[in-house]
């Protein structure tokens, strides 16, 4: 007889909720994210997703419960963040080097920059060639290659993607989400798209948020391919 | 040293070295010693005090009136700037602890704000030196210290507003009304309550010496006017309360004490509250 694997939770929140100016953003919401799930975590803009995913990188204070790798996400967010790999919407204007920047985070994920490099050049960013540019010079679709290469790089447990492919061009985009769909199969990964179609054959399970709610939570099929 | 703190240091002291506004702000002030030079200030004489005191007086004059404004609106928009810029959403989903944030960026900008302004004092003593004039080294070294006392003083200021502002123009508007007030209290407002309300003198003095900028003006006069003659009965008061030395010391400790009490409270709100 096979030996069931026991699957943990990685991300639990229990009526979860958070009111910006008395407008409750998030009510009463939970559900669990569990290892080895790939979500698609959509709705329209305000439905909540950003919030949900600030709230589980600690740079919100809420109500209710939330417990990320069996942490408070606020009180233990260094301890979590050295397990999360996160890819904003909007690249932060920073006006560092790039060179600085790969510094800047080998120093503080004790990853060697060349990891990061490597991931860059296999997503097709000639990241040599920038290393004197300012992060803030460089094009939408390189500063993402370069934040998604920061992300994947430390070979995080909890990987947060904000719609990370918006700004990539279609070859960077194919091998993008390649590498994603090879990535550790025990990590969650919740990728937040507008984009439904673009993500289907990345994600095992898809969670639609409206209005501060979950409104669907459909573990999809496994894939074929 | 913390990884996280040593880390958003040297981040954001490249951030400055790369920014326009900070060679501006070297430059202007280097410039200025240079130009206090040429036009032969170290002959003139105030109070009886001829070459590099004088010069140094007049410098630190000025930064009387350029620094305090000038750390507070650069400051004012450094935490709150960062949310408003996407920098923070970002920069705090990595393993920097909030506090390692905060004292990083306050300590960086202390850094870039002050160097610039020791090494012009500095360059005034080496030039002094190499012209063979006499170094006032008590002076320098008082200098020194309250120029740092005075930047620590209105960052710590400036990085509480940042934390509680909501938007960059609301931080700058209130960074820009308390250094009115804080001028306006330094003779006007101080003078009108004594007229007015007769108000008890020894109490308005004492309300003006909690206000950094006058301490720092009087810590300034006291070494080169002792009597402090050109504060007028005011020097009486402040005299007769404390002696010159404690005044000395005061006019260092009070304005870092209250840079660190500002920056303390700021560091306390921003590890409590909504980050973004």
């Amino acid at each position: 007889m096979m030996e069931k694997k026991n699957i943990q939770t990685v991300i639990q929140a229990t009526r979860l909720s958070k009111s910006f100016n008395k407008v409750q953003v998030l009510k009463e919401l939970s559900v669990d994210f569990n290892e080895g799930d790939r979500i698609a975590l959509i709705g329209q803009n305000g439905a909540g997703k950003t919030t949900l995913i600030r709230c589980i990188l600690g740079q919100y204070v809420y109500d209710g419960q939330l417990r990320v790798l069996d942490k408070n996400p606020r009180s233990k967010r260094v301890d979590i963040l050295k397990e999360v790999g996160f890819v904003p919407q909007i690249p932060p204007p920073l006006k560092i080097t790039v060179k600085e920047l790969l510094r800047f985070f080998s120093d503080l994920s004790n990853v060697p920059k060349e990891e990061y490099v490597d991931i860059a050049e296999k997503l097709g960013l000639e990241i040599k060639n920038s290393y004197n540019k300012p992060f803030v010079a460089l094009s939408g679709g390189m500063k993402q290659k370069l934040l998604v290469s920061f992300a994947l790089g430390k070979k995080p447990a909890i990987l947060l993607m904000d719609e990370p492919s918006a700004n990539l061009d279609p070859a960077a985009r194919e091998i993008f989400f390649d590498y994603l769909s090879k990535y550790n199969k025990e990590a969650l990964l919740v990728l937040s798209s507008h984009r439904m179609a673009e993500i289907s054959g990345l994600v095992n399970r898809v969670v639609e948020m409206d209005f501060g709610r979950i409104v669907l939570d459909k573990v999809l099929e496994p894939l074929k391919n | 040293m913390a990884t996280g703190f040593k880390s958003i240091l040297v981040l954001d002291l490249n951030q400055s070295l790369r920014s326009k506004g900070f060679w501006i702000y070297s430059i202007l002030f280097g410039g200025f010693v240079a130009f206090m030079f040429l036009s032969g200030i170290t002959e003139t004489q105030i109070i009886g005090f001829v070459g590099l005191g004088r010069l140094m007086v007049t410098f630190m004059q000025v930064c009387m009136v350029i620094i305090p404004i000038y750390v507070l609106i650069t400051v004012v928009r450094s935490i709150v700037g960062d949310k408003e810029s996407n920098v923070m959403e970002y920069m705090l989903s990595l393993p920097v602890s909030l506090s390692d944030f905060y004292w990083g960026k306050f300590i960086a900008k202390f850094i870039v704000t002050y160097i610039p302004l020791f090494v012009s004092l500095l360059g005034a003593v080496i030039w002094g030196t190499i012209t063979s004039l006499d170094i006032p080294w008590d002076m320098f070294a008082l200098y020194s210290f309250l120029l740092a006392a005075m930047v620590f003083c209105f960052l710590g200021i400036g990085m509480f507003i940042s934390v509680y502002a909501r938007s960059q123009e609301m931080a700058i508007s209130t960074a820009f009304v308390l250094w009115l007030l804080l001028v306006a209290f330094i003779d006007l407002l101080l003078m009108g309550m004594l007229l007015k309300f007769r108000v008890n003198p020894s109490l308005v003095i004492g309300l003006g010496m909690l206000n950094p900028l006058q301490v720092f003006r009087v810590g300034v006069l006291v070494l080169f006017d002792p009597k402090l003659t050109v504060m007028g009965p005011a020097a009486y008061f402040v005299l007769d309360t404390v002696s010159r030395g404690v005044f000395i010391v005061f006019s260092v400790v009070y304005p870092t004490l209250l840079g660190f009490l500002f920056g303390w409270l700021g560091n306390r709100r921003f590890n409590r509250k909504d980050i973004i």
